[in-house]
């Protein structure tokens, strides 16, 4: 290829002698004192490009700047016990757990929170694509997705623009990459209505010894860039929007939006593992947000000498792209590898084979400096460290919020609660909620079956999938956080998160065994929202230390609010769990009749932020549930010992909506009913009937259990000191609670199906995100 | 018994498709699309997925493949095919069987546990079934309904040559219900539902899909 002649560049020699040039930092998003340091760094000012690469490495979304000096607890808290099945932990592009028997695990959770909000469907996609990259890049193979997804309020009309657009994305994408999806979750919320948050999360396994890093090493590697070709989308998309909010009046930012292409995904899936099996892949990295600069600035940086990358041998959609615009360019679908030159024609033949473009770039040096030439000019020469990860810290203010006392002390101990007979109305009124109802209209539009080793999907507590063919050893993963508690104390709310994904991957019979964190916060900018965030990181890594599992990666989204508005904090957490034979995981809804149903863990009166607050009053208010994370170590350690011997039918884990809809699900499972009493549960935990059914306090499961096992299963509770009470049996095709009210599968079924249709159904017209003045009218009646 | 499954750029359900053979009791063969011939196997599998991302209509560029080129006048031939999902549109588009497959009614891609009836039984891939066996078989697709002339379907019906038919509401839009169709002779089969994931207890809906892949074991012996 020719270089290129027309195009002047700024390079370096011309930096040196224009020190007095100015510069456009302020656009490109950097401070002055940022500014300021680049060129302290450098001793000149620094060329376009340079400049182009450290305003977007240095962009929160990359540089983690208001987030780190919290973060670092998770390093600091994790104990060398916790360390035991770590292989690779924190900083790499995802962690990596072993889970025996030769096996590796890698799993992480990331947010597209904003480009969803612009162009739902490519926004969602690209979301999947980048995360799938991220597990690939790890050696593993991915094995399945999972997506949490918050939106605004349902029966908004803008929720009918996002909801289906992310909905198509997250299934357009990831059914044509050929990977289940397993689970996730799906709320609504007001909080979210100019805001929604796409996060996805991929698992993925390899065999130990094939685990590959991202690191440049050895001088006279090549570098190999090779996928799809670059163009101009998303040029920029990481640092514009994942760092500033929603104007309708300001200009589209659609462009911005990265474009997916799932069939390149998936080819470069396959080359990818066919590359790793042949022993031709010294180093390796994806390319996602920050694309080319991020990639080569990371690779050398972790490498032990310099990188040459000569920037016009990219292969372009677009020739048209300056040099500029191809270092910041988001186009999907493309990896960089570290090559031995003596390995090169194997790798290309690889690549042909699957007919992935690869090209040579450049090649790992002796030096210490990240050199990128554009034709003859040297265009960037920088210590790649400098750009990749001595990016600014920032000690934001923060501060707990004016309104927090007044939101705490507005309890729900004053809110009318129904009488006995009012119960089964209640009880139909939460299962038709947004937050309860079937979310089958979206999880039905996922393949959940493709490569054939998923044990469970969604509707289940946990997705679970086998890792090994031969054996069934696999894993469990689930996902929670609920916003509503961490608005109330975000510090109870980031670990109520962590011990329900905890308790879900354990109820599934699966030893919860690592974390992964999707951290979503509105501005740090505010003290306020920088408080909220200290206190749920605290919250967490509190929290792992006393569970004894590691946070192994994650990501922080920011800016998450619309005008002033933030989001309620929203720490979604991912747990990992193993299994050794996955053939035994319990599914969340009982087959037969006959059995016992048990209820482990006890119930206080903690309605605050409960699911009947926000259905019967509308209501957020009062502190969280209690956390009680010795009570959830227990339960677990009860249910993995219990699935290991055979002696549960079924297990639900007990949250929104508590034994009311634990019992409600369970039935419409298999539509094998249940009639059990609450008098034992009243007089053991002095509540009422409305506390016993409603109450959502933690640590407690539904499960049920074959009569001839029901002794052992009560002899493995009282060896761990587990509360255990007989609640009742299942039979019939009703919810019978005895002396409070029978309701058949079917009124239940009426009401927990087809609610997200009909809203939907309300209004389909697609409207565009800018005529969504709406969407801040939905917020301002929110309040809070 | 040796059953080829061809892998197209853009296959997602080879593996299960190679899986479900093993299970039934045959070899499992990878066959690649820029093969030329097909290794001489008794049967084929054309598996589920997105040959060539179906950025045109689905099954439109599979079509052309190399190893079609010596695949369709072997099916011709009277080789068992068998054609899953992308598989069915890749047989359709090489006008092996007639017809199309088209975006489901309701504009979406459903994956749900899907009841049907088989209906023709003395073809390679379903003789183990009984007349009208109720089976539950998956069903996953964007783009699953079949369409053709009313002519057509009248002598697909009047031949025998419905294999397999949705039972209950219709779940794409398919016309008179048709989930699968054969050629007269009955060697090549189109299903739009997924046997590959019913083979395995624990791993899918149940075993109801294991039938089509032990039927060609025994066809291939009987022929």
């Amino acid at each position: 290829m020719s270089g290129p002649t027309a195009y002047q560049v700024d390079h370096v020699e011309r930096a040196a002698q224009t020190p007095d040039t100015t510069q456009p930092w302020a656009e490109l998003g950097l401070k002055e004192d940022e500014y300021a340091r680049i060129r302290e760094i450098l001793g000149r000012r620094p060329t376009s490009a340079e400049l182009a690469m450290y305003s977007v490495m240095w962009s929160e979304h990359c540089s983690y700047k208001s987030s780190k000096v919290h973060l670092r607890q998770f390093g600091e808290k994790t104990t060398a016990a916790m360390r035991e099945h770590l292989l690779v932990g924190i900083g790499e592009n995802a962690g990596v757990v072993d889970i025996g028997h030769g096996w590796a695990v890698t799993f992480k959770i990331e947010s597209h929170n904003h480009p969803s909000y612009i162009e739902p469907y490519q926004g969602a996609a690209t979301g999947v694509g980048g995360i799938v990259r991220d597990i690939m890049s790890m050696g593993a193979r991915p094995l399945a997705v999972m997506d949490p997804l918050r939106f605004g309020a349902l029966d908004h009309p803008d929720t009918a623009r996002v909801l289906p657009g992310v909905v198509a994305g997250v299934g357009g994408y990831g059914n044509c990459l050929g990977l289940p999806n397993i689970g996730g979750e799906i709320a609504f919320d007001p909080c979210y209505q100019g805001n929604p948050l796409v996060n996805a999360l991929c698992v993925g396994a390899m065999r130990v010894e094939d685990i590959h890093l991202a690191s440049a090493s050895g001088t006279g590697n090549l570098v190999v860039l090779f996928g799809a070709k670059t163009g101009g989308d998303g040029i920029g998309g990481v640092s514009v929007l994942a760092s500033e909010t929603f104007d309708s009046t300001g200009p589209t930012k659609r462009p911005a939006v990265q474009v997916g292409d799932p069939f390149a995904e998936k080819v470069l899936i396959e080359c990818c593992l066919d590359l790793y099996a042949a022993g031709v892949v010294a180093g390796i990295q994806d390319l996602g947000g920050a694309g080319l600069s991020c990639a080569t600035s990371e690779l050398a940086s972790n490498g032990d000498g310099g990188m040459r990358v000569h920037l016009d041998r990219v292969p372009l959609r677009d020739s048209s792209l300056s040099p500029e615009e191809i270092l910041m360019s988001e186009s999907q679908e493309r990896m960089m590898a570290i090559v031995e030159p003596a390995r090169l024609e194997e790798f290309m033949a690889v690549a042909r084979r699957w007919d992935v473009e690869a090209t040579v770039l450049g090649e790992v040096t002796d030096g210490s400096h990240l050199e990128i030439f554009w034709g003859e000019e040297l265009i960037v020469d920088v210590p790649p460290r400098s750009v990749a990860h001595d990016g600014p810290v920032y000690h934001r203010p923060l501060g707990r919020p004016a309104y927090l006392d007044a939101l705490q002390a507005d309890t729900t101990a004053g809110l009318p609660r129904p009488a006995t007979e009012g119960l089964g109305r209640t009880l139909l009124d939460v299962l038709a909620s947004p937050n309860v109802c079937d979310p089958a209209w979206v999880t039905r539009q996922y393949d959940r079956y493709v490569r054939g080793n998923t044990a469970q999907a969604m509707p289940d507590d946990a997705g679970v999938v086998r890792v090994d063919e031969e054996t069934g050893q696999g894993v469990a993963v689930a996902t929670d956080c609920n916003g509503r508690f961490a608005q109330l104390d975000p510090y109870a709310g980031a670990q109520l998160a962590l011990a329900e994904a905890y308790r879900n991957v354990a109820v599934s019979g699966a030893r919860p065994l690592a974390v992964s964190d999707c951290l979503n916060f509105g501005s740090p900018e505010d003290p306020g929202v920088m408080w909220q965030f200290a206190e749920a990181v605290t919250g967490l890594a509190d929290g792992c230390a006393q569970l004894g599992v590691p946070v192994t990666g994650g990501n922080v989204s920011f800016y998450n609010q619309t005008g002033d508005t933030p989001i309620h904090p929203t720490p979604v957490v991912a747990v990992l769990g193993a299994m050794d034979d996955v053939s035994r995981r319990n599914r969340s809804g009982w087959q037969d009749e006959g059995l016992t149903l048990l209820l482990l863990g006890t119930t206080a009166d903690e309605l605050d932020g409960s699911v009947w607050a926000q259905v019967a009053h509308g209501h957020l208010g009062g502190r969280p549930p209690r956390v009680d994370l010795a009570a959830e170590q227990r339960l677990a350690t009860v249910m993995v010992e219990a699935t290991a011997r055979g002696l549960v039918a079924a297990a639900h884990d007990l949250s929104e909506g508590g034994l009311a809809v634990a019992l409600a699900e369970g039935v419409l499972r298999h539509d094998v009913g249940a009639t059990v009493s609450l008098a034992g549960l009243r007089s053991r935990d002095g509540v009422d009937s409305f506390t016993a059914l409603f109450s959502e306090s933690g640590a407690r499961a539904l499960v049920a259990v074959p009569d001839p096992d029901v002794a052992a299963f009560e002899a493995l509770c009282e060896e761990h000191s587990q509360p255990v009470l007989r609640l009742g049996t299942t039979d019939g095709t009703s919810m019978h609670v005895e002396d409070t009210f029978e309701l058949g599968a079917s009124t239940l079924r009426e009401a927990h199906t087809g609610v997200i249709e009909a809203a939907l159904a309300r209004d389909v017209t697609p409207r565009h995100a800018a005529t969504g003045r709406a969407t801040g009218e939905g917020r301002r009646a929110s309040g809070s | 018994m040796r059953v080829g499954v061809v892998t197209f750029p853009g296959s997602l359900d080879d593996h299960d498709a190679q899986r479900a053979v093993e299970l039934a009791g045959g070899e499992a063969v990878p066959l690649w699309h820029g093969d030329t011939d097909l290794g001489g196997v008794d049967a084929v599998v054309l598996p589920g997925g997105f040959s060539y991302g179906d950025y045109l209509r689905c099954g439109a560029i599979a079509r052309f493949a190399p190893v079609m080129d010596v695949l369709v006048p072997a099916a011709r031939g009277g080789l068992p095919v068998l054609g899953i999902c992308n598989g069915f549109q890749v047989l359709c588009e090489s006008h092996l069987l007639p017809g199309a497959l088209v975006r489901n009614d309701h504009q979406q891609f459903a994956c749900v546990d899907q009841r049907l009836r088989i209906e023709r039984v003395d073809t390679a891939w379903t003789g183990d079934f009984a007349q009208d066996e109720e089976v539950t078989i998956v069903l996953k697709n964007g783009e699953g309904a079949f369409m053709a002339d009313e002519h057509t379907l009248d002598a697909l019906e009047g031949e025998g040559r419905v294999v397999a038919r949705y039972l209950g509401p219709n779940p794409n839009g398919s016309r008179r219900a048709i989930a699968g169709i054969s050629n007269e002779r009955g060697n090549i089969v189109g299903l739009m539902p997924h046997p590959e994931h019913c083979v395995e207890e624990g791993y899918g809906p149940g075993l109801d899909g294991l039938p089509f892949f032990t039927s060609v074991l025994r066809a291939v012996v009987d022929a």
